[in-house]
């Protein structure tokens, strides 16, 4: 093994250690499959969003030949609604982590690489968001994101999909900034960011050519859980009745999930189990992905191997 | 020991104005007090929106508005809600109390379990038993909390009840509609699948730390030197082992308090429970800012607590660590 692992590239050895966590091969081809019934909705889905399944009456439908998944209370069927409630979950999900994720790098490295004053606040302020209970700072931060003026270009109106892209991905940073922070800290020490600095190189040089690339397995991660952060979030949000609206056929992860609420009681199972199975399945298989690439990142792992 | 718990007492009153005067803005900038409580009274007459105002603190100057909430806030003045006109601490209190209540029943019965959980990973570590509950953790981990309490209310509940002619477990409130008085068995009925939703999280996370503390503490001199002397195996585990093993997670299990109230908000409100979360999802619902004000104060308070209270017990359970 050690033979081997002297001639493979550090990518390789990482791609290695990825593919061994079995877990995470298998969540690959969930999402893989997932993502592949999302872009093809048009031929997958068998009725429209907010299309009801023909023959009255149809509302409520146990699952049959007809709906695959059953109906929900105005006839519509569920399978289909799944498929396109997927779609804007993952599309908020990935949207939101970009910008989290692009932000948190950004803060994060520069209050690494920096320290003093602006890593003091920037740390201070995080710290304040993360010890507040998650769904009071998001419903918070979502008032007052709603009631900024000159940000509803950028934002849209507050029950919509564009509005919770924005919000996750402002409230999202600080988790990855938290995480690139601690790299960076550890990087900047090391020898080559030293021999840089020996030669004179700039600032913005070492951020961008040194520290960035050298924490992209940790980049990489956050990303992840970033993903599951917003659409678990968007659903948390839905769920208590602040998620996006479902103005023009737009439906979600979270939509569907808070429907379940009220079909617990007079006993539609199919409306409570599928959804929250999508979103199991969906975060579990994320955050099976984040963790494998969690330890094929770390090359600490790989000593005794 | 003590110069230090008073000097970090000392620090938290700043820290509390500070984050208070925070939240003050956000509240305001976010729900707009005065706009909500037109809303609620729509024939409230000039001089008493006035009269709100001036109680609430809410002046157009947003620092001489919060000193003249803080002033009313630390002498007991409180303004009553918007909705009703009801007194706010008697609310807030039942609310705390309940809260308290479950919070501490799923935070030890989540902990208990997930210490056990942990200890058994690691004992063997990459065996089956290690593989299972490292699997499950994750499983539970990855659950939402409103996720795991529909499908606990859809099976103990709804179906329970189609298939046995009673269901198992209530799923709302603390005791059933028009009841009086005090009765434990009926409550603790009540809090079993709210304690069983936030549990669940608590355990998954806690079997977690207790797994990989105890792995490091396993490899370390201190437990060859235990063994070597020949006590017995149990002892070596207990005293040395677990004692050592429990300080990171004892001190985690403090400052995690504000995510246990985060689980806890969520399910209250799935519940039906009357505590904090209830409290807060209603008044946030309405932007009742009376209402609100309080409740924050209440939850930095309990997390700047909990934080000292990381720190003390740190030092208290490692002798090695001085707090100067």
């Amino acid at each position: 093994m050690s033979d081997l692992t002297l001639q493979l590239s550090p990518r390789q050895m990482a791609f290695r250690r990825f593919v061994s966590h079995k877990a995470a091969v298998v969540s690959c081809g969930v999402i893989l499959i997932l993502s592949l019934f999302v872009i093809l909705a048009p031929f997958t889905a068998r009725y429209g969003v907010n299309q009801s399944v023909q023959a009255p009456p149809n509302s409520f439908l146990s699952p049959r030949a007809n709906a695959w998944l059953g109906t929900d209370d105005i006839g519509r069927d569920l399978y289909s609604r799944l498929i396109f409630g997927i779609r804007v979950s993952l599309v908020i999900g990935l949207a939101s982590a970009l910008i989290s994720v692009t932000l948190g790098s950004l803060i994060g490295a520069i209050a690494g690489f920096r320290g003093g004053k602006f890593d003091d606040i920037m740390m201070r302020v995080t710290d304040l968001f993360l010890a507040f209970p998650f769904l009071v700072t998001l419903l918070v931060v979502r008032n007052v994101l709603g009631a900024v003026p000159w940000l509803k270009p950028l934002t849209g109106e507050m029950n919509s999909v564009r509005f919770i892209i924005v919000l996750f991905g402002i409230f999202g940073w600080m988790g990855v900034a938290r995480i690139v922070r601690g790299q960076v800290l550890s990087l900047k020490e090391r020898e080559f960011v030293e021999a840089a600095r020996a030669v004179g190189a700039s600032r913005r040089y070492m951020i961008s050519r040194h520290l960035l690339p050298n924490s992209i397995g940790q980049i990489m991660v956050a990303l992840t859980f970033s993903v599951v952060g917003a659409i678990i979030g968007e659903s948390t949000l839905a769920f208590f009745g602040y998620g996006p609206q479902a103005g023009d056929g737009a439906t979600s992860l979270g939509i569907l999930v808070g429907a379940a609420k009220g079909a617990v009681q007079t006993g539609f199972w199919w409306l409570a189990v599928f959804p929250c199975f999508a979103l199991i399945i969906i975060a579990l298989s994320i955050n099976f992905i984040g963790d494998a690439l969690r330890d094929a990142t770390d090359p600490r792992l790989d000593r005794g191997a | 020991m003590f110069r230090y718990i008073l000097r970090r007492l000392a620090w938290a009153i700043p820290t509390l104005l500070i984050v208070t005067f925070l939240v003050y803005l956000a509240l305001r900038f976010g729900t707009d007090p005065v706009a909500s409580y037109k809303r609620i009274n729509p024939r409230a007459s000039r001089a008493k929106v006035q009269q709100y105002i001036d109680l609430n603190g809410l002046d157009p100057n947003f620092v001489k508005g919060y000193l003249t909430w803080l002033r009313n806030f630390v002498t007991g003045d409180w303004a009553p809600s918007i909705k009703g006109r009801r007194e706010v601490w008697p609310a807030l209190k039942d609310a705390m109390a309940n809260t308290l209540r479950l919070g501490t029943a799923a935070t030890v019965v989540g902990i208990f379990f997930g210490l056990i959980a942990g200890v058994f990973a690691a004992l063997r570590p990459g065996g089956k038993r290690d593989v299972f509950i490292n699997t499950s953790a994750f499983v539970g981990i990855s659950i939402p909390p409103f996720i795991s309490a529909i499908l606990l209310q859809l099976l103990f509940a709804v179906y329970w009840q189609r298939w046995f002619g009673a269901s198992l477990f209530p799923t709302s409130g603390v005791y059933p509609p028009g009841h009086s008085g005090f009765d434990l068995p009926l409550m603790i009925r009540y809090m079993v699948l709210p304690t069983i939703v936030v549990a669940i999280q608590i355990i998954a996370t806690y079997s977690r730390y207790m797994r990989s503390s105890l792995l490091d503490v396993l490899n370390s001199d201190y437990m060859r030197t235990a063994r070597s002397k020949g006590i017995s195996e149990r002892r070596v585990l207990l005293k040395h082992g677990m004692r050592n093993a429990l300080i990171p997670v004892v001190t985690i299990a403090a400052l995690d308090v504000g995510s246990i109230v985060g689980g806890l908000i969520i399910t209250e409100n799935i519940f039906s429970y009357p505590g904090m979360g209830l409290y807060f999802l209603k008044s946030f619902g309405e932007g009742d800012f009376p209402l609100l004000m309080p409740w924050m104060v209440v939850i930095v308070a309990s997390v700047l607590l909990f934080n000292l209270i990381a720190d003390i017990s740190y030092a208290w359970l490692d002798p090695r660590i001085r707090l100067e």
